[in-house]
């Protein structure tokens, strides 16, 4: 790495770099995934290269990442003892399929449950997939995110000790949610965790995924996930996302998706945590006829900043995507929408529709929504809107006018704004648990409950 | 005692004077329609009677079975037995008819030291009132008024009045822009209301809803006064004659004052 001219925005180089050799010598990962060894050597140049975004960079405009940049963030040693089954247990769900639990970025097989066995059905751990099952891992891994041009995908791939690992076998239409649990344990020192999942999912086939990010303890830390999803021909994917670390908690996630032929994907987020939070969404419609929902509800308050970036890039004809995106800022919070959507030549009969609606709470919150079209095919639909505005008099009126009073109201009205997210899921475990997940980030929500 | 008593009522909007000292006595068990030209108050006083705190009250007073009712929050209006039927209906996305109205109905219970509603009870006893309002029964898992028909959305609010069983129901232009058909349909579910213990005041710029919903008594409002009352007759009076009449008579009054 010497003599390369090292961009200035990252001032703990040293550590990073530090980190990076350590982790080779120490990692079983490292030692033995050889094959990964060059990807992972290219990534962290790649990082050094890049630097940390800045807010010149026009996709990272209204965050500033410097707090991430500044601080010192080590690997965490191998911990996950401290965590008991009764730490977890409010995570625990009837009725799934399987569920990997994660500690720091570290997966954990004593708190795992893993499938009843299915034909070519896979969901383990990444690394262990990285040793074990090479020749189904190559062909997708770090195909999708791409370490070259993202600062934080760079970072992930040449650091990322574990993760996720799913894969559906042709056809296989799986009814039980697959819960992938990452816990952050919080520490005195601040800690890094660069959590990998990667979800293939085979042609025709279809499953529901669910990725949890959840604090159990204190202490700054930094979780840099990246996430890649390949959908295969006419396969059917719903992938659920929460994001709800503690308030001292940096959190960039990266979900890359690949959607071939006729693909269905629905991707559906719900940002309750963390300090500061980007999370970028990025499906590419390579195959025609794919169609790709991004819902998402993101509720902030404290001095909490939540940016939601996603870029959909259309490169088929006939495809559509569909983007929904409801924020609720209380406090001093900022939160971001910033909506890409790029329509490549020969992308004919798209249908895109991007719709942001934010519900401020307070004068001291501030909301920058940016819808971005670029439209290169000419028969095309596309369309956006954002509106910002309070809780709406008139609707307040109207409720009290049937007996509510006037805090029941309120909640009622916020419920029902974040409702129009729950509405755009699937009935069943995942949506109730998430209507749970939901009220408790809105006490005021509680105020309206009837059942 | 009469239920409602507004005496001298003076209301004033953005500095504008609506209401300028109007009188009017319902008794419980009687239908009082008041009927008046665009402009003259009529949805004022609906809505000051519901309690829209952004209308200034500058003068005289309302008593709801002897109680100040414009010392009330909407809320408690409500649950003291006030109902107005919105003349445009709010639509309200995210939440179900159904969640709504049994949040409205045990609001109102508890209010009353009454025992909340579940679920089970509930339903059956909604329903009964869909029936009654020739409502589909996709209604209760529907959004509030979301994208409902105008003639939908006055069935809905006619609907929460049956649920919600008020002693004194104020119908602000409910009549606007519904067919025959609906006209009916709304007009039997506020006959199938009318009740000795219950009032309703029918607001209207047409007498076409009184054929339906007949009233005791019909009141003229002329620029923010009742200026003439009768029974129903009057409201045939109207059709024919329109209002001009009765304004020269107004203005004539008030010169003569």
């Amino acid at each position: 790495m010497e003599g390369r001219t090292v961009s200035t925005t990252i001032q703990q180089l040293p550590s990073y770099l530090e980190a990076f050799l350590q982790l080779q010598k120490q990692s079983p990962v490292h030692r033995q995934e050889s094959w990964f060894r060059a990807v992972r050597e290219s990534a962290f140049t790649s990082f050094c290269q890049l630097g940390f975004p800045t807010i010149h960079d026009e996709d990272w405009r209204f965050t500033s990442v410097v707090p991430i940049a500044q601080a010192t963030f080590h690997l965490p040693e191998y911990d996950s003892d401290g965590v008991t089954e009764d730490d977890i247990s409010a995570y625990r769900l009837e009725g799934l399929a399987a569920q990997l639990v994660f500690v720091n970025g570290q997966y954990v097989p004593r708190l795992s449950r893993l499938p009843v066995e299915h034909k070519g059905l896979r969901v383990s751990s990444l690394a262990e997939a990285m040793l074990k099952d090479r020749e189904t891992v190559e062909p997708y891994l770090s195909r999708y995110a791409d370490y070259s041009k993202e600062a934080f995908t760079a970072l992930n791939t040449a650091f990322f000790k574990d993760g996720a690992f799913v894969f559906l076998p042709r056809s296989l239409a799986l009814q039980e949610p697959i819960y992938l649990l990452h816990l952050n344990t919080g520490s005195a020192t601040p800690r890094m965790a660069h959590p990998r999942n990667l979800i293939v999912a085979g042609e025709n086939s279809q499953a529901t995924i669910l990725e949890d990010y959840v604090s159990l303890g204190a202490g700054v830390s930094f979780s840099n996930v990246v996430t890649e999803i390949v959908a295969g021909e006419q396969a059917v994917l719903h992938h659920y996302r929460i994001e709800r670390e503690g308030t001292d908690v940096f959190h960039v996630s990266t979900l890359c998706i690949q959607q071939e032929r006729s693909a269905t994907v629905n991707s559906h987020s719900v940002l309750t945590g963390g300090a500061l939070v980007r999370s970028n969404i990025q499906p590419v419609l390579a195959g025609e006829g794919g169609n790709c929902l991004i819902n998402g509800l993101f509720i902030s308050n404290g001095r909490q900043h939540l940016d939601n970036y996603m870029k959909v890039e259309h490169r088929s004809a006939h495809c559509g995507s569909h983007q929904f995106y409801n924020g609720i800022l209380d406090g001093e919070s900022r939160g971001v929408f910033h909506g890409r959507i790029l329509v490549c030549e020969g992308a004919q009969q798209t249908d895109s529709k991007q719709i942001n609606r934010n519900l401020l709470l307070s004068d001291t919150v501030q909301m920058d929504t940016k819808p971005q079209l670029e439209i290169f095919a000419d028969d095309v639909k596309c369309t956006h809107s954002a509106t910002i505005g309070q809780i709406d008099e008139e609707a307040l009126f109207y409720l009290r006018t049937r007996g509510l009073n006037e805090a029941a109201a309120k909640g009622l009205l916020l419920f029902a704004f974040a409702s129009e997210c729950l509405e755009r899921m699937n009935l069943g475990l995942i949506r109730n648990y998430m209507a749970k997940i939901i009220m408790r980030a809105l006490p005021q929500a509680k105020q309206s409950e009837v059942l | 005692m009469a239920m409602l008593e507004i005496r001298n009522l003076h209301v004033k909007i953005e500095n504008r004077e609506i209401l300028k000292g109007l009188n009017l006595k319902v008794n419980a068990g009687e239908v009082h329609s008041i009927m008046g030209p665009n402009g003259s108050g009529k949805s004022t006083l609906a809505q000051v009677l519901a309690r829209r705190e952004s209308y200034l009250v500058t003068e005289g007073e309302v008593l709801l079975d002897g109680k100040d009712l414009l010392a009330m929050k909407p809320e408690d209006a409500a649950c003291e037995g006030v109902f107005m039927a919105f003349q445009y209906p709010i639509e309200i996305a995210g939440i179900s008819n159904a969640y709504f109205l049994r949040a409205a109905l045990n609001a109102v219970r508890k209010y009353h030291g009454r025992k909340e509603m579940d679920a089970m009870d509930f339903l059956p006893f909604y329903k009964g009132k869909m029936k009654l309002l020739e409502v589909d029964e996709s209604f209760m898992t529907r959004s509030v008024n979301e994208g409902f028909s105008g003639g939908e959305k006055k069935r809905n609010e006619i609907l929460q009045m049956a649920l919600l069983e008020p002693k004194l129901a104020i119908l602000d232009e409910t009549d606007s822009g519904l067919d025959i058909d609906a006209l009916r349909i709304v007009a039997n579910g506020v006959n199938a209301m009318r009740s000795p213990d219950r009032a309703t005041i029918v607001i209207t710029h047409y007498q076409r809803l009184l054929d339906y919903i007949v009233p005791d008594f019909v009141h003229v409002l002329v620029d923010g006064r009742i200026v003439k009352s009768g029974g129903k007759e009057l409201a045939l009076t109207l059709e024919e004659q329109g209002y001009v009449g009765v304004e020269t008579e107004a203005r004539a009054l008030a010169v003569a004052v």
